[in-house]
């Protein structure tokens, strides 16, 4: 039987792994939706209607899981890592606060509205409510990511009897990795996003769908991807100096560096070895790491001998890097192929087709292998250089952890296969549906002055039924 | 900047306030789900169309609530929540999986649907049930004996019933026809467990916690909670009279049930608030034995101040959006 600290570590590596999923993809989808019903708005093109309400299906059922499995966060804190609440309890208690008080209920009291509200209220205030959901989900990362950052580089507070007190909120909110982290975070969102409608809108494409909106979507999905797929790589070379500034032993862990050297070759693949400190089977770029982390190929690169007894397990960090990366390389190979072939042809062969559906969920591989890197490349410490993770586990009888975290993992996994069998029904349901009538053009183009007029009386009307 | 004793008794009302708000709005769609027919009626379509816009953001009001504890309290939400673990964690994934049928049912392939129902039915059930178990155990001060845990159940079923109450009395608000009549039928039944429940409780309470007794039988402490039940028997009574009228013609009066619910989860939750002041872990922790540093507390109060009208605004405003008779749920 695993010990309690152990089994509360992959409990809750696996709720905080499954949650983030679906945030990751709500997070710029609520944008894309926005973006939709902006140019539906504008250009009274039924179209745009077709894709906001094919998508907003998607994202009404993203969104629920995501708010469902988030509430487990809530109570986690407290039953399975007492002493970090009552250790940093201070800070991470107001950041945690501000995002309930400023970004749930936001998306959550316009979500109704966004949904279920396009007939009950006028145009503009439904696009208003879909802009306010999509401010309200990018406001949650902005606070998660600032206790996040805090924990990985805290600054502003004090300790007073071994507990952290606040000094300057402004410095705890904007700590140093907290605008690289952000950044990072918000574009992985939009490329999940953008891969996952591209993939969608291939399958449809794929299996005959021959009306405007897939085509469309997945030209705008395209076009996003080719863009934020570089300037990922730019703000994330950003982060990553950020890093090897802050928490250089990150660092030696990601490049496998067992030694402190200059011109420290780039691994591009090996198996570290940490009882032997070393690689095996290394495939190496000589000087690259240095390069890259310096920019100067005979840089000095603090290795993890100068990081003895505080840094992180070696081969997880440098293997979650290697998948983030290697996933970040081939959206940038297919985003940038498909997106000129459909500039150039205007359509794309099938194996191109077939290739974006494969690459669907490959933000949330890049996303989650993102997140491992970052995490346990904080250990042993789970605030650096005030809390350990070892310091702050429950004393719950390992037993109850073990059952809540099977019963966990089994919900997980009939769940995700709810989710991406529902998600191909939907898409492969929207094949079947018409392509938009000429009627429909007629009543769309009329729509937001129809709706503006009509409503008023129809909610007078409903007042007096009750 | 306000003074530490202050921020834990502001802190202890806006926590408390999220409760009573969670369980109401939570509570009558947890009800709903409860009632959820599992035969292919349209019933069941029309009592999720009911709640389908506000579940969301009614779940919000736990996350705030347990949220507030956190921030506020972590001794006493470290305290509670190790206590009641296993319940909690039951509670969570019935959580979870409500939460998902709920968008399922209505979006995976047809073939499915009857078992999603049997889903959100079952997680709604389950969570009301673990929700009731924790009361319980809180009310029992988390002792680990026969009578805590008899009670515990009891309190579980007593939850519930309440839940379905006020759900049925949603319903009867929302629906008309033939539904309706049938949610008039159930708020009935549901009403007399809820009402049997309560008794339960007050009774129970003050014989086991002496704090409680004491507080509730000291001059003049007895005027003041005394009326909480003559008024609780009233309630019931009324609603009791006005559920055997319904429905009226023209729809009078449909509102009355639901009315009265709220007015009786409101009564019960502050006769409970004031048993425990100001203990926030029964017997164990105060408020003020578990607060965090004034300076965090005035920090997020601020916020706080300026955020929580906005948020009963935009509240008020979807209700309004949604207001009258359930239509059919559509994306567009």
């Amino acid at each position: 039987m695993l010990e309690t600290l152990m089994l509360s570590r992959i409990q809750f590596a696996a709720n905080i792994s499954f949650h983030i999923l679906f945030p990751t993809i709500t997070i710029a989808l609520s944008w894309f939706l926005f973006f939709f019903k902006f140019r539906f708005d504008q250009t009274g093109d039924p179209v745009w209607m077709r894709a906001y309400r094919f998508w907003v299906k998607i994202f009404a059922l993203t969104f629920a899981i995501g708010v469902v499995t988030g509430i487990t966060m809530s109570f986690q804190f407290g039953t399975n890592w007492p002493k970090f609440m009552e250790t940093v309890g201070n800070i991470a208690g107001p950041l945690l606060g501000y995002e309930v008080l400023t970004a749930f209920f936001l998306e959550a009291g316009f979500l109704g509205i966004m949904l279920f509200g396009i007939n009950r209220v006028s145009a503009r205030i439904h696009t208003l409510a879909t802009f306010i959901v999509a401010i309200g989900t990018s406001l949650s990362a902005f606070w998660i990511l600032a206790l996040n950052s805090w924990m990985q580089t805290p600054q502003g507070y004090e300790m007073r009897d071994g507990v952290a007190f606040p000094v300057d909120w402004l410095a705890i909110i904007f700590n140093p990795s907290f605008p690289y982290r952000l950044t990072h975070m918000l574009i992985a969102s939009g490329l999940t996003a953008a891969f996952l409608v591209a993939g969608i809108s291939a399958y449809r494409l794929l299996k005959g769908d021959d009306k405007k909106a897939p085509k469309l979507t997945l030209k705008i999905a395209l076009t996003v991807a080719a863009i934020l797929t570089p300037l990922q790589m730019v703000v994330g070379d950003l982060h990553g100096l950020n890093t090897l500034e802050h928490q250089p032993q990150k660092i030696a862990a990601m490049e496998g560096i067992w030694q402190t050297q200059k011109s420290a070759p780039l691994l591009i693949f090996a198996i570290p070895d940490e009882k032997e400190k070393t690689n095996h089977m290394a495939i190496a770029i000589p000087g690259m790491a240095s390069f890259i982390l310096t920019k100067d190929f005979n840089g000095e690169i603090k290795g993890l001998n100068e990081f003895e007894g505080n840094h992180p397990p070696v081969a997880p960090v440098f293997y979650a890097f290697r998948i983030m990366l290697g996933v970040g390389m081939l959206m940038l190979l297919i985003s940038w192929s498909t997106r000129i072939q459909l500039w150039r042809k205007n359509k794309l062969p099938p194996w191109m087709l077939k290739a974006l559906v494969a690459m669907s969920f490959s933000g949330w591989i890049a996303t989650l292998a993102g997140w491992y890197v970052t995490e346990i490349g904080r250990q042993p410490w789970l605030v650096t250089g005030i809390l350990t993770i070892k310091d702050s586990a429950t004393d719950i009888a390992p037993e109850n952890v073990g059952f809540s975290l099977v019963l966990y993992l089994i919900l997980y996994v009939v769940l995700m296969a709810a989710y991406l069998h529902t998600l191909f029904t939907m898409a492969g349901r929207a094949i079947e549906i018409e392509e938009i009538t000429d009627e429909e053009k007629v009543i769309h183009k009329n729509t937001s002055e129809k709706l503006a007029a009509k409503l008023p009386t129809q909610n007078k009307q409903e007042k007096n039924y009750v | 900047m306000f003074e530490a004793n202050t921020l834990a008794i502001i802190f202890a009302g806006l926590m408390g306030l999220s409760i009573l708000f969670y369980a109401i709005l939570d509570g009558y769609d947890l009800g709903v789900g409860i009632l959820l027919p599992l035969d292919q009626s349209d019933n069941s379509d029309t009592m999720n169309a009911s709640i389908g816009p506000f579940w969301d953001a009614n779940e919000t009001w736990l996350v705030l609530a347990v949220g507030l504890l956190l921030i506020a309290f972590p001794a006493a939400h470290s305290y509670i929540f190790k206590e009641l673990y296993l319940p909690t964690a039951i509670l969570l994934i019935s959580l979870i999986l409500r939460g998902v049928a709920f968008d399922f049912r209505a979006k995976a392939a047809f073939s499915h649907k009857p078992t999603w129902n049997k889903v959100f039915k079952v997680g709604s059930l389950m969570a009301a049930l673990s929700q009731g178990y924790m009361l319980g155990m809180y009310v029992m001060g988390f002792q680990s004996t026969f009578a805590a845990y008899s009670f515990s159940i009891l309190s579980a079923f007593g939850v519930a019933a309440a839940y379905t109450y006020i759900g049925a009395s949603w319903l009867v608000m929302k629906t008309e026809g033939q539904l309706q009549k049938q949610a008039v039928q159930w708020a009935k039944k549901s009403g007399w467990i809820c009402f049997i429940g309560v008794i339960a409780v007050s009774i129970v309470n003050p014989i086991i916690n002496e704090g409680v007794y004491d507080k509730w039988f000291t001059w003049p402490n007895t005027i003041l909670i005394l009326p909480l039940p003559i008024i609780c028997f009233a309630l019931f009574t009324i609603s009791n009279l006005q559920l055997k009228k319904l429905p009226k013609t023209n729809d009078k009066h449909c509102w009355v049930p639901f009315v009265v619910a709220v007015m009786i989860f409101t009564l019960c939750f502050f006769g409970l608030a004031f048993s425990f002041f100001p203990y926030i872990v029964p017997g164990k922790l105060t408020i003020w034995q578990s607060a965090s540093a004034p300076e965090s507390l005035s920090f997020i109060l601020w916020g706080a101040i300026v955020v929580v009208p906005v948020i009963l605004g935009y509240t008020a405003f979807s209700y309004r959006v949604f207001w009258g008779k359930v239509r059919e749920l559509r994306y567009y």
